[in-house]
């Protein structure tokens, strides 16, 4: 499947340039609709459910800087989510400092553990590259599980404090002020995802995803892209990971364990791979199902999740949001062919 | 920009590419046997030689992308053996290759763009806004409208015609103004017309620039070659002008008897 989903990145995008080149007004109105909903979402969604909900958004677009901007499917993610996730811990409650300082602590780790194993998986591609990085998320999984002095082994991490200046009474209150408070780091991160994207980096990247040996040609060192683009890529599932752990106030080796790494990978595919809004609308989805599934008492929520994948995968083969936008392009395109016949 | 050197005075001139002893072998079969190649610096060469001959595994050999069993390769008095493909493009060499091999979703002109961009570092800039392409943007349309496709420049690479195809991949190779430019087959599927306005357009572009390219088209061979190598089965079978060749015994009975069919 693994090598099904890397083959299937070639997304079909119009020959017409996209639908916001085109309509510069329609970025800035997605753009205000979006953070619109991110501000309100605590309003409607109990908090910490919203707060999961960021926080795997911001996991799945760094997934998808890999899967669909580069053509490299990931399949050790949570090593890098649970590694910031268990430094994000340790740093708050060994060192007392702020939060925020903490989750960057935790994402420069996950940065850290991500350059040698970005600079072995490289070397491989399609599902060598995902069992590579495969591997070496098992032996962080290990590592943490047998590290008992530092990580608590099966207990995690327990009592991570919630520390922000003279603002921590206020976030300890109450999940819904926390939510304000972590929110900019989570869109701090989305907004470097979108910058790469669109950065000169961003095209070499697109190039390499299409034809790795053209871009070699052109000059371009692939390797070295793939692994810069691993590490930020790590760098932004650490972001993620350690305001998760904080915003739950512990770390477990649930944060680790290989399903962690697939339910990233499903979310990124259910949103819509090469898009980067996909991943929180692919988040949204399946954190709000498997609350909903949990708080009624069912027992079989991967049941469900796994069927709505083959679901969505099967009929919309660019996930919900490729589907949507490329649904609105054409919509808005016949309707101004309809404009112009009259 | 390389010297130019006038064909006229390339026998005394330096030889810009060099091969001592090329062998290049896969499991046991030699594809590439030996070769001693040497391109003099402002010439146009040609490859010719039947299916099978080694001509496309030298071209990889020459531009990294293979690394050979034995020999060297040297470019100037600089040993390129055993170099990756992004290094020998660095230094000069550009190759456009057989299959047409683009980025299909990128427009034509972000492919001009992004060639420009090799040698300037700024693809790392991961950032700076990818409006920073536009600063090629000028230098990008020039190329275009050298080629022949200006008018295409906002198209995806994947909407284009075969010959257009074939016209980027030139484009691309001339964006990185390479000191020796490879052309792997550029008119391979291309009707009469299109053949000939490659010609001329290789002709155009090979002032002031040494050109190597792989043709099974004999027409085009004596309208650009200063120099044919004939290669078979990996070795080269003869070398010198287009006369010089299509009248040697061994390589009518070798190539040019077999494909009597060709434009001979």
């Amino acid at each position: 499947m693994s090598q099904q989903l890397v083959s299937k990145v070639d997304v079909e995008l119009p020959s017409e340039p996209s639908l916001t080149a085109r309509r510069p007004f329609l970025r800035w109105v997605g753009l205000a609709v979006g953070l619109l909903v991110v501000l309100a979402l605590p309003w409607y969604i109990y908090p910490p459910v919203a707060m999961d909900i960021a926080a795997w958004a911001l996991f799945a677009i760094s997934v998808d800087l890999l899967l669909g901007y580069t053509g490299l499917l990931s399949f050790g993610h949570a090593a890098f989510w649970g590694t910031s996730a268990y430094t994000t811990g340790l740093i708050a409650t060994h060192v007392g400092l702020p939060f925020p300082v903490a989750v960057l602590g935790g994402a420069i780790a996950a940065m850290l553990l991500a350059l040698p194993t970005g600079y072995l998986a490289v070397r491989r591609t399609g599902i060598y590259f995902a069992m590579v990085t495969l591997a070496f998320a098992q032996m962080v999984y290990f590592i943490a599980n047998q590290w008992r002095d530092v990580t608590g082994g099966e207990n995690g991490l327990q009592g991570i404090p919630k520390n922000l200046g003279g603002m921590t009474d206020l976030i300890n209150s109450d999940a819904f002020y926390f939510y304000y408070a972590a929110i900019p780091i989570i869109l701090l991160g989305v907004l470097l995802a979108w910058r790469i994207v669109n950065s000169p980096f961003g095209r070499v990247l697109v190039a390499i995803r299409d034809n790795p040996a053209r871009a070699r040609a052109l000059g371009y060192d692939v390797e070295r892209y793939k692994i810069m683009v691993f590490v930020l890529s790590a760098g932004l599932a650490g972001l993620a990971g350690g305001v998760f752990s904080v915003s739950h106030g512990f770390a477990s080796l649930q944060e680790l364990v290989w399903t962690t790494s697939g339910k990233v990978v499903l979310v990124t595919v259910l949103g819509g791979i090469g898009t980067l809004w996909g991943g929180p609308v692919g988040a949204a989805l399946v954190v709000l199902l498997e609350d909903r599934l949990a708080s009624s008492g069912f027992n079989g929520i991967g049941i469900i999740t796994g069927a709505i994948f083959v679901v969505i995968v099967l009929a919309f083969r660019h996930g919900i949001w490729g589907t949507a936008r490329n649904g609105l392009g054409a919509w808005l395109r016949s309707r101004r062919r309809t404009r112009e016949d009259v | 920009m390389p010297t130019q050197a006038s064909p006229e005075a390339s026998g005394a001139a330096g030889a810009l590419l060099e091969t001592r002893d090329l062998t290049k072998e896969f499991r046991g079969f030699r594809a590439v046997s030996d070769v001693n190649l040497r391109v003099v610096e402002g010439t146009v060469h040609a490859l010719v030689g039947p299916n099978g001959a080694g001509k496309t595994t030298l071209f990889n050999l020459l531009t990294g992308f293979l690394a050979p069993t034995s020999g060297e390769i040297r470019l100037g008095d600089r040993e390129i053996t055993g170099m990756q493909p992004e290094q020998i493009a660095h230094l000069g060499i550009a190759r456009s290759f057989q299959i047409t091999s683009l980025f299909d979703q990128m427009s034509v002109v972000d492919h001009v763009e992004l060639a420009l961009a090799s040698p300037t570092g700024l693809g790392y800039r991961f950032w700076r806004s990818s409006k920073q392409m536009r600063q090629f943007r000028d230098r990008a349309t020039e190329l275009l409208d050298q080629v022949g496709l200006a008018d295409r420049s906002g198209a995806a690479a994947g909407s284009l015609a075969y010959g257009q195809k074939r016209a980027l991949e030139l484009a691309l190779a001339l964006a990185l103004d390479p000191k020796l430019l490879l052309l792997d087959e550029p008119t391979a599927g291309m009707g009469l017309e299109d053949v000939d306005r490659t010609i001329a357009l290789v002709k155009k572009v090979s002032e002031g620039r040494t050109v190597v390219f792989v043709d099974h088209n004999m027409h085009v061979v004596g309208s650009l070659a200063d120099t044919v190598t004939v290669l078979q089965s990996g070795q080269v079978l003869a070398e010198g002008t287009y006369d010089q060749v299509r009248n040697d015994e061994k390589v009518i009975t070798a190539y040019l008897g077999q494909a009597g069919e060709q434009h001979v």
